[in-house]
C-alpha cells in the first residue's frame, strides 16, 4: 500500500504511456480505417491525462477540446463516407517500405539528438510542485499575449490565411443551384404576397347554370 | 451538517488511511449519480404530461396513481427486452457505443456546483472541462450509426456529427463571455461573481442576455433536441442513429440524452442565472439553502425544454446549418467585442 501511495504518479504516467504507446501501434496496424481513427483519439486521450500530471491542465482539456472533441470528429466523417479498397490501398506496400524505413530512421534519429542531450532537455531537472490555487491557464494567457505576443499573433495569421485559402479553393458557384434569400423572406409584406378583392355579393338566379 | 460531515471525514481518515479517500469518492459520485438518474426517469414522466397537457390530452394515466409509476414500467420493459445485435454490425463498437453516449455526459457533473462549495471537484480549469466533456457526446452516436451498418443510422449519425460541431462553436463563444465577466473558468467563482447584493439584478443573464439565448439554443441543439432533432428525424430517417437499437442499448441512449438535457439545463443556471444564489437577497429568500435555488432554475430550464419540443416544427437541415454559423457565431464574435469594451469602461457593473 505505501509503495502504490509513495509512488502513485510514476504508476499513472506509466499506465499512459503503456496506452499511448499501443494507441498509437494499434493506428498504423489495424485494418480498418475507422478502428484507426478510434485509436488515435484513445491515444490523444491518454497524452492529455500525461499532461495532467504535469499540471498542464489547460494544455490537457485543450487537446481533449480541439483534436478529440473537433478535429477527429471531423476525421472520422470524412472516413466513414471514404468507399476504402484495402487491397488497393497496400498495393504498393513493398515498393515504398524502404523508403519508409529511411524516414523512420532519420525521425528517430532526429529525437535522440534532441531529448538525449542534456543542454536541450533537461531530463532530471526537477518538476516544482505549484499551490492549489496556481492557474496554468491564466499564465499561459499571461505568457502568451506579453512575452509570445508577435509569434501568437503571427501564427494566428497563417491560420487564417489557410483558412481563407482552403475555403477560395473549395468554393464553386453552381449557376443550377437554388437558395433562399432569408432577408427578403424576413421583410415580405402582407401586402406583397396578398391582394384582397372587394366584390358584390352574388344573388343565386346571377349564376350561370 | 458541515460539522457532520468534517467528523465523518476525520473518522475515516483514521478508520481507512489511504483507502479512505476513494471511497469517500465514490460515496460522493454516487450521491450525485443516483439522483440524476432519478430526475432523468421522472423527467421523462414530466415530459410526457406536460406535452399531453400543452395538446389537451391527459398524458400517461394508467400506471400508478396520475402515471407517477410509468417511468418504472417503461425501465422494466427496456430491461426485459431482448438486444438485438444486427447481423452485419461491428458488435463491439456496436455495444460500447450506447456507453460512449452515456459517460461523458455523467462525467461533466464533476464539476457541476449545486450549492457554495457543494461540488465534486473544485476545478480551475472547470469550464473548459465542460465544453471538453460536453463535446465527446458526439462519439457514442457517430460511432453507433457507423456500428450500425445501416444506412438511416449512419445518415443520423453524419447529421448529429455536422451539428454538434457546428453549434459547439457558438456555445465555445458564449462560453468565452462568461468567462470574460467573471474572469475564472472555476464554476464555483463564477457564480460568486454573480454575488454583488442586488439579487438578481447581478446576475450574468442581464449584461450577456444574447449570449444566454445562444447558449441555451446551442444546448438544445447539442442534447439533439426538438427543434433541432434532425439526427433521430423520424419523418425522413426513422429513428436516426439509434434505429437499429433495442432494449437496454436504447435506454442508455435515451438515459445520454436526458441526462445532457438536465446538465445544460445546470449549466445555465450557474452561468447566467446566478446559480445557487437567491433572486432577491433579503431576508426570508436568502436563507433558503442555495440547493434549492439551483434546483428550481434548472427546472425551469428544463420545462423551457419540453415547452420548446411542445411548439416549434422541426427546422430543415440548411435552416439548422444556417442558424449556426450565419446567426450565431456572427452574433457572439459582436458581442465578445462588445463585453470586452464594455468592461473596460466604468459602466460595466457586474
Amino acid at each position: 500500500m505505501d509503495f502504490v501511495t509513495s509512488n502513485f504518479e510514476t504508476i499513472v504516467f506509466y499506465a499512459f504511456a503503456a496506452m499511448i504507446v499501443f494507441a498509437s501501434l494499434r493506428v498504423i496496424t489495424a485494418r480498418n480505417p475507422v478502428h484507426a481513427v478510434l485509436y488515435l483519439v484513445l491515444a490523444f486521450i491518454s497524452s492529455a491525462g500525461v499532461w495532467l500530471l504535469l499540471e498542464a491542465e489547460f494544455l490537457a482539456i485543450a487537446l481533449v477540446l480541439v483534436y478529440v472533441g473537433a478535429v477527429m470528429v471531423l476525421f472520422l466523417f470524412v472516413v466513414m463516407m471514404l468507399d476504402i479498397n484495402l487491397v488497393r490501398l497496400r498495393e504498393g506496400f513493398w515498393r515504398w517500405f524502404p523508403f519508409g524505413v529511411v524516414l523512420a530512421a532519420i525521425m528517430v534519429f532526429e529525437m535522440v539528438w534532441v531529448l538525449g542531450n542534456r543542454r536541450t532537455a533537461e531530463t532530471g531537472a526537477h518538476l516544482a510542485k505549484h499551490a492549489a490555487n496556481y492557474s496554468n491557464t491564466k499564465e499561459l494567457g499571461r505568457l502568451l499575449y506579453t512575452d509570445y505576443a508577435y509569434p501568437f499573433e503571427i501564427a494566428a495569421v497563417i491560420l487564417l490565411v489557410a483558412m481563407v485559402a482552403a475555403i477560395a479553393l473549395t468554393l464553386r458557384r453552381r449557376k443550377d443551384a437554388k437558395s433562399q434569400d432569408v432577408s427578403a423572406q424576413v421583410a415580405v409584406k402582407k401586402a406583397d404576397r396578398l391582394r384582397i378583392v372587394t366584390m358584390q355579393a352574388e344573388r343565386k338566379d346571377d349564376q350561370p347554370n | 451538517m458541515m460539522e457532520l460531515l468534517q467528523t465523518l471525514e476525520n473518522f475515516g481518515q483514521n478508520l481507512l488511511g489511504p483507502a479512505w479517500l476513494p471511497l469517500w469518492t465514490i460515496v460522493k459520485i454516487m450521491v450525485i449519480v443516483l439522483p440524476i438518474m432519478g430526475s432523468v426517469a421522472y423527467l421523462t414522466l414530466a415530459e410526457r404530461k406536460i406535452l399531453g397537457f400543452m395538446q389537451v390530452r391527459p398524458g400517461p394515466n394508467r400506471v400508478g396513481y396520475w402515471g407517477l409509476l410509468q417511468p418504472l414500467a417503461d425501465g422494466i420493459k427496456l430491461l426485459m427486452k431482448e438486444i438485438i445485435i444486427p447481423s452485419s454490425a461491428n458488435k463491439f463498437l456496436f455495444v460500447a457505443a450506447p456507453v460512449l453516449a452515456l459517460a461523458p455526459a455523467l462525467a461533466a457533473w464533476a464539476v457541476v456546483p449545486f450549492g457554495d462549495g457543494m461540488e465534486l471537484a473544485n476545478v480551475n480549469a472547470g469550464l473548459l472541462y465542460i465544453l471538453a466533456m460536453t463535446s465527446l457526446g458526439v462519439y457514442g452516436i457517430i460511432i453507433a450509426g457507423w456500428a450500425s451498418n445501416s444506412k438511416y443510422a449512419f445518415l443520423g449519425a453524419l447529421r448529429s456529427a455536422a451539428q454538434i460541431v457546428s453549434y459547439e462553436l457558438a456555445m465555445g463563444f458564449a462560453l468565452v463571455c462568461v468567462l470574460l465577466a467573471a474572469q475564472s473558468m472555476n464554476l464555483g467563482d463564477i457564480v460568486r461573481g454573480q454575488q454583488n447584493g442586488y439579487g438578481l439584478l447581478g446576475w450574468y443573464f442581464i449584461p450577456l442576455f444574447p449570449m444566454f439565448v445562444v447558449y441555451f439554443i446551442a444546448g438544445v441543439a447539442e442534447t439533439n433536441r426538438a427543434p433541432f432533432d434532425l439526427a433521430e428525424d423520424e419523418a425522413t430517417i426513422v429513428a436516426g442513429f439509434h434505429t437499429e437499437y433495442s432494449g437496454m442499448g436504447f435506454a442508455l441512449f435515451f438515459l445520454a440524452e436526458y441526462a445532457n438535457m438536465i446538465l445544460i439545463a445546470a449549466l445555465t443556471s450557474v452561468m447566467f442565472l446566478g446559480g445557487w444564489l437567491s433572486p432577491l437577497d433579503i431576508a426570508p429568500f436568502n436563507k433558503i439553502p442555495g440547493l434549492f435555488w439551483m434546483l428550481g432554475k434548472m427546472s425551469v430550464m428544463l420545462f423551457l425544454f419540453l415547452w420548446f419540443r411542445a411548439t416549434f416544427p422541426r427546422y430543415r437541415y440548411d435552416q439548422l446549418m444556417r442558424l449556426g454559423w450565419k446567426v450565431f457565431i456572427p452574433l457572439t464574435l459582436v458581442w465578445l467585442v462588445v463585453i470586452a469594451t464594455w468592461m473596460q469602461t466604468p459602466y460595466w457593473l457586474w
